[in-house]
């Protein structure tokens, strides 16, 4: 039978098995040795491992992040915790300014093997600070690997390699796909950066969804096969660098792509994917290019404006209906919440 | 003079060296040869010379953007770094990194930021690493008087002294955050205070005094050392004689005035150290360094320039 894990406890088992591997593995944030664990990526480490190594910090999200630097210069891989990713905004100059150049500035001299975990909030009331996606803020400077994983195979994959890494990687979670079930080999595995997953094939329209996009697109594609259109769905899993072979020759056969960011479109990941499109495709035939992602508003708190906020399978379908149609004609499969919508129960 | 000749002679050394790189690199500056924003520590030199006296090579430190002096004290190559102002190939970072990214892995000068105060947590997170894998090494941050409005000093103190890391804090106090003075920005200018108050102890060092900064964290390092304190810290008070950036001088644009130099200028450290040595001896260091430095700048001048592929190596690993 197979071994099935939620995306959660895929996270915790590749840390877990990288920390008995190597001793140099060391884990903080806020919060990732209290009762709760992380929403159980953390949990209990700190009791196998020691608070050496598995340890709360201050709330000094820039201070830290400079100490996990410096950790990483002396030869530990730190991993830092963020139970939101509003929060690394706070840690945006050690980050930006020091983790991605520090190897290029230093002419090649030091490396900073360093992984910050960080977790888009969703559902419900999150509101303006819980809810942001800026993975769009890390793949616009050279020197950071970002990635993104919507199952939890590659969730498990892509830390390991993450946390086996020698430059810094931004590894970045969605609350709703912490739910998410599926096949987890026991044995530790790495999924490589840089390369894109399949997971529908289609002929009609290319959807990428980007992170809990990437399940919210599987559920548009199912949609849309009851009318008779073939979505293929693809997982970007590594958004830097990023794998344009695989997308661009599923929108060389689909001439539709609709790229779905669980952030903001404007200058974000989902616009760079439909330039990077728009620079190889050019020609006579041009494909159809729409970007989809959140309103271009502050996340609200309240249920039914928050709905309106999101991108939907609903809303994703009933794109893609208009584009492959191209006549005028419009359709939408009726409004059902996605499961992890209605089962969350929060506070957090 | 005898023995304590012997005693001064590696301060005279250190000292003369630096003023004397920073003479010439500002000397070669207007040619245009060096493109890479230089900020001088000339005055500034005991701080960094008293601290690294009292290190020991597999110590580390990290620094600022003002890091000529603290680079050469803890032992960087001179050529190297010559090289790196010139932007060469041979430089200490290939050329990518200029004068405020000196970086020597070996000689443990792990590297300056042009981001004021942010090497400060570096420091302490590999301090941290250093006690986690029981190496016997410390490690000290230099930093100046403009870092401590950073929230990343707090920070640092804050988690320093919660883990107890073998970390020498070094607050360079020359006054100024390039042309703001402390108690412009400072309600309450006791910065030793704020050390103590996250649970360092500190001290405060007056007059630039080279030998009562080796004396003072000579003693603070073996305490260190052994275990028997966790992190300390040194407000070492001091003086920039040139403008905050480039090779000039800047008394005549209205923020400070000439009469602030004059005290620190009488009792020059350079000066003073070599004044305690015998006149042939002294002469000998300093004709010694001045071959090194003409070598240095022979060997920058002679480098290539890196080749255009190297724009593109580095990024990461392999």
């Amino acid at each position: 039978m197979e071994r099935v894990l939620t995306y959660a406890e895929a996270l915790l088992e590749a840390t877990e098995q990288e920390m008995e591997r190597d001793p140099s593995v060391i884990l903080f944030g806020i919060g990732v040795d209290d009762f709760k664990g992380t929403w159980g990526t953390t949990k209990d480490l700190h009791l196998k491992f020691g608070r050496d190594r598995v340890f709360d910090t201050p709330l000094a999200e820039d201070g830290m992040t400079g100490v996990a630097i410096g950790a990483a210069l002396a030869g530990l891989r730190p991993i830092h915790v963020h139970i939101r990713m509003d929060f690394v905004l706070l840690a945006m100059n050690q980050i930006i300014n020091i983790a991605a150049k520090s190897r290029y500035m230093y002419g090649g001299s030091v490396s900073v093997p360093l992984v910050v975990r960080s977790v888009i909030g969703r559902s419900w009331g999150q509101g303006a600070q819980h809810s942001q996606g800026l993975h769009s803020y890390f793949t616009h400077v050279p020197g950071l690997k970002v990635v993104a994983p919507s199952t939890p195979y590659d969730a498990k994959g892509a830390l390991t390699a993450s946390i086996r890494d020698n430059d810094p990687v931004m590894f970045i979670e969605h609350r709703l796909i912490h739910f998410q079930k599926g096949h987890v080999p026991q044995a530790p595995y790495t999924v490589p950066f840089g390369k894109a997953r399949i997971l529908a094939a289609g002929s009609d329209v290319t959807l990428v969804g980007i992170s809990y996009m990437a399940v919210e697109c599987l559920r548009a594609q199912h949609f849309l096969s009851e009318v008779g259109i073939h979505a293929e769905v693809i997982d970007p899993v590594c958004l830097a660098p990023l794998d344009m072979e695989t997308i661009l020759a599923s929108v060389a056969k689909t001439r539709r792509l609709i790229v779905v960011d669980t952030a903001w479109t404007s200058c974000g990941m989902s616009g760079e994917i439909i330039a990077r499109v728009a620079e190889h495709l050019q020609g006579s035939d041009r494909p159809r290019l729409q970007r989809m992602g959140y309103e271009p508003v502050t996340c609200p708190t309240t249920k039914n404006l928050e709905d309106l906020f999101y991108p939907n399978p609903q809303k994703i379908a009933a794109a893609a209906y208009s584009m492959v149609h191209d006549n005028g004609s419009s359709w939408a499969p009726k409004h059902v919440d996605s499961p992890e919508v209605v089962q969350f129960r929060g506070p957090f | 003079m005898g023995n304590n000749s012997a005693m001064y002679e590696p301060l005279y050394r250190a000292l003369y060296r630096i003023r004397r790189v920073e003479e010439e690199v500002a000397r070669v500056y207007p040619t245009d040869k060096i493109k890479s924003p230089i900020h001088l520590s000339i005055g500034q030199e005991a701080v960094a010379v008293g601290v690294c006296q009292t290190l020991q090579p597999r110590d580390i430190v990290f620094g600022t953007y003002r890091s000529h002096a603290s680079y050469l004290a803890k032992g960087g190559d001179l050529k190297k770094m010559i090289a790196e102002l010139y932007g060469k190939e041979t430089g200490c970072a290939k050329g990518k990194g200029g004068s405020m990214h000196l970086v020597d892995v070996e000689a443990g000068v792990m590297g300056a930021s042009a981001v004021v105060g942010t090497t400060i947590p570096h420091a302490v997170g590999y301090a941290y690493a250093l006690k986690l894998q029981k190496k016997p090494s410390i490690v000290v941050t230099f930093f100046g008087d403009g870092a401590c409005d950073e929230g990343a000093f707090a920070e640092s103190l804050n988690f320093a002294a919660l883990k107890k890391t073998p970390l020498l804090f070094i607050c360079e106090n020359n006054s100024y955050s390039i042309h703001s003075p402390q108690h412009d920005r400072h309600a309450k200018p006791d910065i030793c205070g704020r050390a103590i108050a996250h649970g360092v102890p500190a001290e405060r060092i007056e007059n630039n005094d080279v030998l009562e900064i080796n004396k003072r964290v000579g003693a603070a390092v073996e305490r260190i050392r052994s275990g028997e304190s966790g992190p300390l810290f040194f407000e070492c008070m001091t003086y920039r004689w040139m403008e905050h950036v480039g090779p000039n001088l800047d008394y005549d644009f209205g923020y400070r005035s000439k009469s602030e130099l004059e005290p620190w200028r009488a009792t020059d450290q350079v000066r003073r150290i070599g004044s305690l040595l015998d006149q042939k001896v002294r002469e000998d260091i300093e004709s010694k360094v001045e071959d090194e430095i003409r070598e240095a700048f022979e060997f920058a001048e002679a480098s290539a320039f890196p080749r255009s592929e190297e724009l593109y190596t580095d990024m990461c690993e392999g």
